[in-house]
């Protein structure tokens, strides 16, 4: 669906985070209102390391009471075991029903070890690499179930056929999981993977595994060369590009009037910021970035991140949306049910399937 | 009504009877569960799930119960297919599940040994938040090598460590719950002990419950002396009320010497219902299930894994193998021992001679036997008997139908419960605490951060 410029469909994602927020309520306002407005995604932080309930858990509870959005936790594989990561993101895309996406991330700090007490600190770019090692075991468990492999066949007393079951026997640098899955095989095949190459060390585990890639760019050139760049490394891992949707990160302050506080902001650049780039100014000009950076190819849209949760993403669904909507450029419904297929990306085939074809 | 009469201790009017406290277990991956019926649906939907929770919140009950797997199980050195396989991850079952629900109690096992302190306390708090005051955590532990493949930790707790381990994994847990101050600032904790060394900060404050409530499941010696120390509930093995009643005994009494009274543990053994119009009718249909319980092919099974041995040319429905078991062969992974094997066999050859039973119908007669069979009345009354004597606190209902198999018990027998003045009308309280009668769990009022 989408072409190589970049020009196709224009997806969009939002943050809920909220500081000191850990009831459900605070956070299922803000996924119905992405909801509302069409939006691909939310995506909700995890750390160990600051105050804040499980991600994971917390969009578990939003699933049954929103319909169609997809739904990213940030996962953090350094001190959960890989087999419990992927059930529990397996199991976010059944109670889903097929929305379930997550956003690995590591624990760096010696903090974070010292809360677990059984592996020492270590570097960024290890850890990147041993998620990225968890991203490939994931996918491999999701695929130890065939989609097929529950038959209940009342005449020989077999629940599965286990001809459909695959060990995974899977060898990393710190770990090691021999499988199957406990959980068969989730609706969507594989949930969405969400890498922020925003993260130092996260650019090859993104270009690797990711469906979709988070970037940082001070404006549509930029933008456009990351994303490029993020696609020839994504062939060069033998992958099709057209299979990794990446979107620039934006903070948003939409605290202003409906223009932006800086003369040509909303055309230009955003400015850049501790947290990355921001964009401060009204939901018009906002529009207008948008508008321009797609037309550009520079992106396949954006990943937004409200500096005031309630009132910058109120803002962005009642006054950019529609405008963009307006503009023909971003859907007014949600035509599929999946996260997939909200990103326009297919059904992954189950590798065990295929490497059984391959056999007979 | 004369169910109570042959109460040794005085009692007083009879809204003063105990309360019975019911859970739902959902039928999953169990021998007992019944997939080949036409009403069986899956075991992986959320919509099962949400219909068997909402059941039994309509019929007001304290809890719903999500079993654990994390490996799945073999049988002569390939995954098991005669049962149910695969299942969901329960937390994240439990977290959905409170969004359909508003009052049930919401329990999830999760293991002690494949699983760390502050992550596992980290999950409960949350489930603790989000559902407003209702998870718990059975808590288990396991020194299996076969399910420890899956993780980098790897089987190689000892036995005996098993419940040192469990004991030290939940008063850590407790110290993460209660590490932030009343006024919800985080307070920095220290733990040192034979199995965790850990410090820093937990990421949530106290939960609505204070604790999450806490489930040992489990009837040895050392199960017992922990969940006296330590559990709110424990969901035990059923027998008959004299056994019931020596266990209760037996485990309230353990209590004193941790400063807890009677009402602090709930004794909740799982059972099994059958109904019917007449008692005749429900034997009939518990035979009948007991049959769709044990397929030609299960009965060999069950047989193989005490024989451990291969018996495939044995006919299910001729005599029992005159051979001696293998004992260890390491035939079957992944399931609970049922003993010696020696002893199970020669017990089960005695019963297949005296008889006249097949393979089959000595694996039935042994196995399924349910519990409770009868109509509503007979089971209301059978079961509020079990606990105005002091059997149990409650129980844990075990459904053999995914996902209607409560459906006929809430609508039949709740009501006569209700009638007899032993089971509630109402929830009086919002937490799990609340409908278990549990007291809530005081905060440590230690100025300074929490040192082990």
């Amino acid at each position: 669906m989408t072409a190589s410029t970049g020009r196709g469909l224009l997806h969009l994602a939002a943050a809920v985070d909220q500081p000191d927020t850990y009831e459900a309520d605070p956070y299922l306002t803000l996924t119905r209102l992405a909801e509302r407005g069409a939006l691909d995604f939310v995506t909700l932080g995890d750390s160990f390391g600051r105050p804040g309930p499980d991600a994971l858990a917390v969009l578990s509870r939003v699933a049954p009471a929103t319909a169609r959005i997809g739904l990213v936790p940030t996962v953090t594989t350094t001190h959960t075991e890989p087999f419990h990561v992927q059930a529990a993101v397996a199991t976010l895309d059944w109670v889903s029903r097929g929305r379930a996406g997550w956003r690995p991330e590591v624990s760096a700090t010696e903090e974070e070890a010292r809360l677990f007490g059984r592996r020492a600190a270590a570097p960024a770019a290890e850890l990147w690499g041993e998620a990225g090692e968890v991203a490939d075991v994931a996918t491999r468990l999701w695929d130890s179930w065939e989609d097929d492999a529950e038959i209940r066949d009342v005449a020989t007393g077999r629940f599965i056929d286990r001809e459909k079951l695959h060990y995974v026997d899977f060898q990393g640098a710190t770990f090691s999981v021999r499988g199957p899955s406990i959980v068969p095989r989730p609706p969507q095949g594989h949930p969405v993977t969400v890498v922020d190459t925003t993260q130092q060390h996260a650019y090859d585990v993104a270009a690797r595994h990711a469906d979709v890639a988070l970037v940082n760019a001070a404006g549509p050139a930029q933008a456009a060369a990351v994303r490029a760049g993020l696609r020839r490394r994504a062939a060069e891992y033998g992958r099709d590009p057209d299979a990794l949707r990446v979107l620039a990160a934006l903070r948003i302050d939409l605290g202003g009037g409906e223009h932006a506080a800086v003369p040509g902001h909303g055309g230009g650049g955003p400015l850049p910021s501790d947290l990355g780039p921001l964009y401060r100014g009204g939901p018009v000009d906002l529009a207008d970035l948008v508008t321009a950076w797609h037309r550009a190819g520079a992106v396949d849209g954006f990943h937004l991140t409200p500096v005031v949760p309630r009132r910058d993403l109120e803002r962005l669904v009642n006054g950019t949306v529609p405008l963009l909507q307006h503009r023909g450029l971003f859907r007014t419904f949600y035509p599929g049910s999946t996260f997939r297929e909200h990103l326009g990306l297919a059904r992954p085939a189950n590798q065990y399937a295929a490497l059984a074809g391959d056999l007979s | 009504m004369t169910s109570t009469a042959k109460q040794p201790k005085p009692r007083g009017r009879r809204q003063l009877n105990k309360h019975i406290h019911l859970a739902a277990h959902f039928p999953g991956v169990n021998n007992t569960t019944v997939w080949t019926d036409p009403r069986s649906r899956s075991q992986i939907d959320f919509a099962s799930f949400e219909h068997l929770a909402r059941t039994a919140e309509r019929g007001l009950f304290d809890f719903f119960f999500l079993a654990e797997g994390l490996r799945l199980r073999e049988h002569k050195g390939r995954v098991h297919d005669l049962d149910v396989v695969g299942r969901p991850e329960s937390l994240t079952v439990l977290n959905a599940l409170a969004a359909v629900t508003e009052r049930l109690g919401l329990a999830a096992t999760v293991n002690a040994t494949f699983n760390e302190p502050y992550e596992t306390a980290r999950r409960f708090a949350t489930l603790d938040h989000l559902s407003g005051g209702r998870a718990a955590w059975n808590v288990v532990t396991s020194s299996d090598a076969f399910t420890g493949e899956n993780f980098r930790r790897g089987g190689y707790l000892d036995r005996a460590d098993r419940y040192t381990r469990a004991a030290e994994f939940v008063a850590t847990a407790r110290e993460l719950w209660d590490s932030w101050t009343p006024e919800g600032q985080p307070r920095p904790f220290a733990h040192t002990g034979q199995h965790f060394d850990i410090e820093g900060e937990f990421t949530l404050p106290r939960s609505p419950q204070g604790h999450p409530v806490v489930i040992q499941a489990g009837d040895s010696p050392e199960g017992r002396e922990f969940a006296a120390s330590a559990a709110d509930v424990i969901f035990t093995r059923h027998g008959t009320p004299e056994a019931g009643r020596a266990f209760y005994a037996d485990v309230k009494g353990r209590l004193a010497k941790y400063g807890r009274t009677a009402g602090d543990l709930k004794i909740m053994p799982g059972v099994t219902v059958v109904l019917g119009d007449t008692a005749a009718e429900a034997q009939e249909r518990a035979a009948g299930i007991r049959r769709q319980q044990v397929s030609p092919q299960n009965a060999l099974l069950t047989l193989e894994q005490i024989w451990g041995v291969d018996l495939s040319s044995y006919d299910p429905d001729g005599p029992l193998p005159d051979i001696d078991p293998v004992v260890d062969s390491g035939l079957s992974q992944g399931r609970t021992k049922r003993g010696d094997p020696r002893a199970v066999a020669e017990q089960w050859r005695a019963l297949s001679r005296a008889k006249g039973l097949s393979i089959r119908q000595t694996v039935i007669e042994t196995t399924t036997r349910q519990s409770f069979i009868g109509t509503p009345q007979a089971v209301a009354a059978e079961l509020d008997e079990f606990v105005q004597s002091d059997a149990a606190d409650g129980f844990i209902l075990v459904p053999h139908l995914t996902p209607s198999g409560l459906d006929e018990f809430v609508d039949q027998v709740v009501p006569l419960l209700q009638e007899r003045g032993a089971y509630r009308t109402e929830y009086t309280g919002t937490t799990l605490r609340s409908h278990l009668g549990l007291k809530e769990p005081v905060p440590p009022a230690r100025e300074e951060g929490l040192t082990a």
